[in-house]
C-alpha cells in the first residue's frame, strides 16, 4: 500500500502541496497559453487533481528501482519512460476535458486553444512527474531510516531485557567463594556456626533465585534479602561490619525492582568495610515523601584504598535499571565526602493492590 | 633463608580471620612449617616481612591499605609467595610476579598440599625462581595495560602511597628511582624504564634518559646549550631535556 494513501491526513497534505503547482499551471495556461483566467483556473485545478494521483504511481517504479542498487541506464530509462507515459496520459485527459467543456458557456473554443498548449502541457507533465519521482525517493529514504531506527530501538530493548534477566539471576560469585571459605574454616573450629552460616547462605540464595521472574517486589522483601546477605557477611567480617538501619513502616509496602538495595549494600561492604582495617559502618535509610520513595545508603570508606576491579559496576547497573524503568521520575546520585560514601535514590511509590 | 632448625618460617596475610584460620589449620599438620606471623592488612605485612623475613608468605590479594601485589612489590620480588584469593582473574598477574602458586578460595586440602610441595622445591633450590616461560606467555596475553594510579613506596618498615597525580617527576638513580612528590623524595627499587611503561603516557613523559616528568607540572621549555633544553616545572625545578625528549615533548604539545 502506498504510504500517502494509508492516512487521510497525509493525503490532504500531499494534495495541499499540489496547490502551488496548480497555481503555476494556471499562470502558464493563461499568460503564454492564451486561455482566459477562468478557463485556465478550471482546467488546471481539474488536471492537477488528476495528475496528483497519477504521480502517486511513481512510488512503484521508485520501489522497484532503488537508488543504491539500480544501474544508471536502468534508472534513467525507467523514470523517463514513466514520465512520458504519465504526461502523455495527462495530455490525453486534457484533450477529452477540452472537448467536454467546449459546449459550456465561457469555454467556447477551449478545445482548439488548449490543443495549441499541448506541447507546454506535455513538458510540464514530464517535469511534474520527475519531481514526483524525486519526492518518492525522499519518502523511501525516510521510511528506510525510520525502519532502521525502530530496529535499533527494538534491539536495545531486547538487549536490556536480557541483561536484566541475567542480572536478576546473578549473585556475585566471589561473595559465594569467600563465604564457602569461611564455612570451611568454621567446620573444625565452630561446627554449629558453620551450620548456621550454611543455613543463612542457603536462605539468601533461595531468596535471590525466586526474584528472576518478578518485575517488582515490596521493599519489605528486598530488606529481607539485604538482611540475609548481611547475616552472611557479618560472620565473615565479624565486628568489622556494623549496620544501622532506619526504615519507615509505610515505606515497606512500596514496590521496588528486585535487587535494588542488595547491590548497593554489597557495594558498601566490598568497597567500604572490606577496605578498612578496623571495619566501618553502613547506614540504610528509607522513607516515603510526597509520593516518592527515598532510599539512602551511606558507608565509611578509605579514599586511599587500593583500586578494586569491577568498581562501580553494581552501582551502574542499579542506575541503568532505575532509568530504564522510571525514566525521569527516578533519580540516582552518588557522592563522596571525606571518608563517607553516599548513594541516594528516589523513585515513585507504587503499591501493589493484590498479593501476587 | 631457612633458619638453623631447618623449619620453613611462614607468614599468613589475609584481612579475614576465618580465611587465616583455614590456612593455619592446614599448616598445623606440617611440623616442619613454623607460623611466625599473621597479618590482617598490607601495611602490617610489609612491616613484618621486613622485620621477620619469613621464608614463605600466603598472601591474600584484596585487602585494606595495600593489595597483595603492592605488598609483594614493596617487600621485594624475590620472596616466595603463594597467592590466596577468591578471584581467578588475577592468576595471570600472579605468575607474572613469579608466585609459587595461586590458591582459590575455598581452598582444597589437596591443592594446598601441592602448592606447599612446589614451595619446598623452590626453597630448596630445585625449582628455579627465575622467570618461567609462562610469565612471558602471560605478559603477551595480558589485556591492554591499565596504568598505575598510585605508587606504593617503602621507607624501612613504613609505607607511603603516592597518587600519580601528586608525582611531580621521577629521576633515575642507579638501581633506584627517586619519586618527587609534594617536595619530598621517595626512593624505590625500580628501573626508570619499567616505571615509564607503567605510567599513563598521556600524563607522563620521558624527557631524558634519567627523567620522567608529570606533564601537568611543566610550565615552559627553555633552550640550554646546543641541542639541549630544560623543562621548568611549576615549583621552579629545572629538569634536563634531551634532544629525543624535546622532540617527544614538542609532539605532545603540538597535539
Amino acid at each position: 500500500m502506498h504510504p500517502i494513501l494509508t492516512q487521510l491526513r497525509r493525503l490532504l497534505f500531499y494534495l495541499l502541496g499540489w496547490a502551488p503547482l496548480a497555481g503555476m499551471l494556471t499562470y502558464l495556461l493563461a499568460v503564454p497559453g492564451g486561455l482566459t483566467w477562468l478557463q485556465a483556473t478550471t482546467v488546471s485545478i481539474i488536471l492537477c487533481l488528476l495528475y496528483a494521483f497519477v504521480c502517486l504511481a511513481a512510488w512503484y517504479p521508485c520501489l522497484a528501482t532503488p537508488l543504491e542498487k539500480a544501474s544508471l541506464p536502468r534508472f534513467f530509462s525507467t523514470h523517463i519512460i514513466g514520465a512520458i507515459l504519465a504526461s502523455g496520459l495527462w495530455v490525453l485527459v486534457a484533450r477529452i476535458l477540452g472537448r467536454m467543456l467546449a459546449n459550456v458557456e465561457g469555454f467556447y473554443g477551449l478545445s482548439y486553444r488548449l490543443s495549441q498548449d499541448f506541447p507546454l502541457l506535455f513538458g510540464t507533465g514530464v517535469l511534474l512527474y520527475l519531481l514526483a519521482v524525486g519526492f518518492h525517493y525522499v519518502l523511501l529514504s525516510v521510511e528506510a531510516s525510520r525502519d532502521a531506527e525502530a530496529r535499533v530501538m527494538q534491539a536495545s530493548v531486547l538487549a536490556r531485557d536480557a541483561e536484566l534477566r541475567a542480572l536478576k539471576a546473578q549473585v556475585n560469585p566471589h561473595f559465594l567463594f569467600n563465604s564457602l571459605n569461611s564455612i570451611s574454616a568454621l567446620t573444625t573450629s565452630d561446627a554449629p556456626k558453620a551450620r548456621e552460616m550454611c543455613v543463612l547462605l542457603g536462605d539468601f540464595l533461595r531468596r535471590t533465585l525466586g526474584l528472576g521472574e518478578k518485575s517488582a517486589i515490596a521493599l519489605d522483601e528486598e530488606m529481607s534479602l539485604v538482611h540475609a546477605f548481611l547475616a552472611v557477611e557479618k560472620i565473615r567480617y565479624g565486628a568489622r561490619l556494623q549496620m544501622e538501619e532506619s526504615v519507615d513502616r509505610e515505606a515497606l509496602q512500596a514496590q521496588v525492582p528486585p535487587l535494588l538495595l542488595q547491590p548497593l549494600v554489597e557495594n558498601a561492604v566490598v568497597h567500604g568495610v572490606a577496605n578498612l582495617v578496623d571495619g566501618g559502618w553502613i547506614k540504610l535509610e528509607a522513607a516515603r515523601r510526597d509520593g516518592q520513595l527515598s532510599i539512602v545508603v551511606e558507608n565509611l570508606f578509605d579514599p586511599e584504598a587500593p583500586p578494586r576491579r569491577r568498581s562501580g559496576v553494581g552501582l551502574a547497573n542499579v542506575r541503568q535499571r532505575l532509568h530504564a524503568r522510571y525514566g525521569e521520575q527516578a533519580t540516582f546520585r552518588t557522592s563522596a565526602e571525606g571518608s563517607c560514601f553516599r548513594v541516594a535514590i528516589s523513585l515513585p511509590v507504587e503499591i501493589q493492590e493484590h498479593a501476587s | 633463608m631457612n633458619t638453623t632448625s631447618g623449619n620453613i618460617r611462614v607468614m599468613i596475610v589475609d584481612d579475614e580471620d576465618l580465611a587465616r584460620q583455614v590456612i593455619r589449620e592446614f599448616l598445623s599438620s606440617h611440623p616442619e612449617l613454623e607460623l611466625v606471623c599473621e597479618c590482617a592488612n598490607g601495611f602490617q605485612a610489609v612491616k613484618n616481612a621486613a622485620d621477620l623475613n619469613p621464608d614463605l608468605i600466603f598472601l591474600d590479594i584484596q585487602m585494606p591499605k595495600l593489595d597483595g601485589f603492592e605488598v609483594l612489590e614493596l617487600i621485594g620480588p624475590n620472596r616466595s609467595v603463594i597467592f590466596v584469593t577468591a578471584y581467578d582473574t588475577f592468576a595471570i598477574k600472579a605468575f607474572e610476579v613469579h608466585a609459587i602458586d595461586y590458591l582459590l578460595k575455598p581452598i582444597s586440602a589437596a591443592r594446598f598440599e601441592s602448592a606447599l610441595e612446589r614451595a619446598k622445591e623452590r626453597l630448596s633450590g630445585k625449582l628455579p625462581s627465575a622467570p618461567l616461560p609462562v610469565a612471558d606467555l602471560a605478559l603477551a596475553a595480558r589485556p591492554p595495560a591499565q596504568y598505575l594510579d598510585r605508587i606504593p613506596v617503602r621507607d624501612g618498615s613504613s609505607v607511603f602511597i603516592i597518587p600519580v597525580g601528586k608525582l611531580d617527576y621521577a629521576e633515575a638513580q642507579d638501581d633506584y628511582v627517586a619519586l618527587v612528590s609534594e617536595g619530598k623524595k621517595h626512593l624505590k627499587q625500580q628501573t626508570i624504564s619499567s616505571l615509564e611503561t607503567a605510567l599513563d603516557p598521556s600524563r607522563f613523559l620521558r624527557v631524558h634518559r634519567s627523567y620522567i616528568v608529570n606533564l601537568e607540572r611543566v610550565v615552559k621549555i627553555e633552550p640550554y646549550g646546543k641541542d639541549t633544553y630544560v623543562a621548568v616545572l611549576s615549583g621552579g625545578v629545572q629538569l634536563p631535556v634531551s634532544r629525543a625528549g624535546h622532540a617527544r615533548l614538542r609532539a605532545f604539545l603540538d597535539r
